[in-house]
């Protein structure tokens, strides 16, 4: 009994908050469904990396020396090692992306560029509220609305909170469906909400589909060589699924490895959720930024849109904008729940999920344009 | 922190027009892909 009272006793205050983040996390992730792959393992690893004298993380035992913690391990080998985990992770979400409706409609690729600003305004709001330059950009970069780029970019710009960061990417990405609609009515009339389109898509061949992976690769590599880990796992993935000779290989990427990793890599996020670096105001803000980080790439691109309607004779329903954010499918699911809000009978899904695509590949090309840039400066 | 928030202005700029720049590439080179495929397709149907 006095082992269970001295254990009790030598929990502190700060632990005893990282508990009630773990079951805050356990709860969204079973009752509320929100991201439950991710938040369910990391809120479970938030209990255990926070017991006293925890076994999954290295602790100095008296007469014994270094005895080692399998989730520390996982976290050094795994992400702060090589950041393996979230790259291995694209290769899957790679093999799931369908670029077909973005390829039949070209135009819908700007959308993903104008939908990364929030990442950029985040940035610079987080340097005026004294973070310095590389957790700056760290925090920025959550609003690529992209866990595994949040991740790798936080954990290779050596940022102090990735923990923090992995918390508000992946809980925001299950609240798209709230922080969308809101920031979209900021910026948008009820006619503007209500402009239909017409869905006339181009033809897309298999050479096509086959020859956009490796032609994304050379161009991003040769414009952001360090996006090239990034982009090219997610586009060897993509590959794997459209060269039609590897649906075996596809379906293991899609299935059983994104599966797999998915499993390991909330539970190794944990890691960085001990209390010593979890508990302070700085996770607060973090969390405060990575909301601005949203709405202000919802904002960005619905502003681009309005500005291109200014030059086209058959306007784009502003809200696609919006849905340039990398959160797929659910961005574009939750763009045509507003446009059939305002109009039953309009149907903007398509044109939404080519943006929400597009959205895919320019929050990867952000990552690597944020670690170049922000090295550039360090 | 003025000195950073001058540099993070340059990286919003720098880190946009990149972004701007490789998509509008992309967009191009998918257009042109879809120029080239469709007088495939044409001898297909035919």
């Amino acid at each position: 009994m006095e082992f269970l009272w001295e254990g009790l006793l030598s929990i502190t205050w700060q632990q005893a908050v990282m508990y009630v983040v773990g079951v805050v996390l356990i709860y969204l992730a079973i009752k509320k469904d929100y991201e439950p792959a991710l938040l369910l393992p990391m809120g479970f690893g938030a209990i255990l990396v926070n017991l006293p004298l925890s076994g999954v993380i290295n602790q100095q035992m008296e007469g014994i020396g270094v005895v080692n913690g399998i989730i520390e391990w996982l976290f050094n080998v795994g992400i702060n090692a090589s950041e393996a985990l979230p790259i291995l992770l694209f290769i899957g979400i790679g093999a799931m992306i369908d670029f077909g409706p973005l390829l039949s409609m070209p135009s819908m690729f700007l959308f993903g560029a104008g939908a990364q600003f929030g990442i950029f305004f985040a940035i610079c709001v987080a340097v005026l509220l004294g973070f310095d330059l590389k957790d700056a950009a760290s925090i920025g970069i959550i609003g690529a609305a992209d866990g595994p780029t949040s991740i790798l970019v936080s954990q290779v710009l050596h940022s102090n909170y990735v923990g923090p960061i992995a918390v508000a990417a992946y809980s925001y990405m299950a609240l798209v469906p709230i922080v969308q609609p809101f920031a979209i009515r900021l910026v948008t009339t009820k006619k503007e909400r209500r402009i239909h389109m017409e869905y006339t898509p181009g033809t897309v061949s298999q050479k096509m589909k086959i020859a956009f992976p490796i032609l994304v690769t050379f161009l991003v590599g040769l414009v952001s060589p360090q996006s090239v880990a990034l982009v090219g796992f997610l586009m060897f993935g993509n590959l794997l699924r459209e060269c039609g000779v590897l649906g075996n290989l596809s379906d293991t990427a899609q299935n059983v490895l994104a599966n797999l990793i998915t499993l390991l890599l909330g539970i190794t996020i944990s890691f960085s959720m001990r209390a010593e670096a979890f508990v302070n105001w700085d996770t607060l803000l973090i969390m405060l930024l990575g909301l601005v980080a949203f709405i202000f790439d919802s904002i960005g691109g619905v502003l681009l849109a309005k500005f291109m309607n200014l030059f086209r004779k058959k306007k784009v329903n502003p809200m696609i904008g919006a849905a340039g954010i990398s959160a797929f499918p659910m961005s574009a699911r939750v763009v045509q729940k507003m446009a059939m809000e305002e109009d039953p009978t309009n149907v903007i899904l398509m044109h939404a999920i080519g943006a929400n695509v597009s959205g895919q590949i320019a929050s990867v090309i952000a990552g690597g344009l944020v670690i170049s840039l922000v090295a550039a400066y360090l | 922190m003025l000195e950073n928030f001058l540099i993070s202005l340059e990286i919003m700029v720098k880190g946009m027009v990149g972004i701007f720049v490789v998509i509008a590439i992309l967009t191009l080179l998918v257009m042109l892909m879809g120029k080239i495929s469709k007088p495939e397709k044409k001898e297909d149907e035919q």
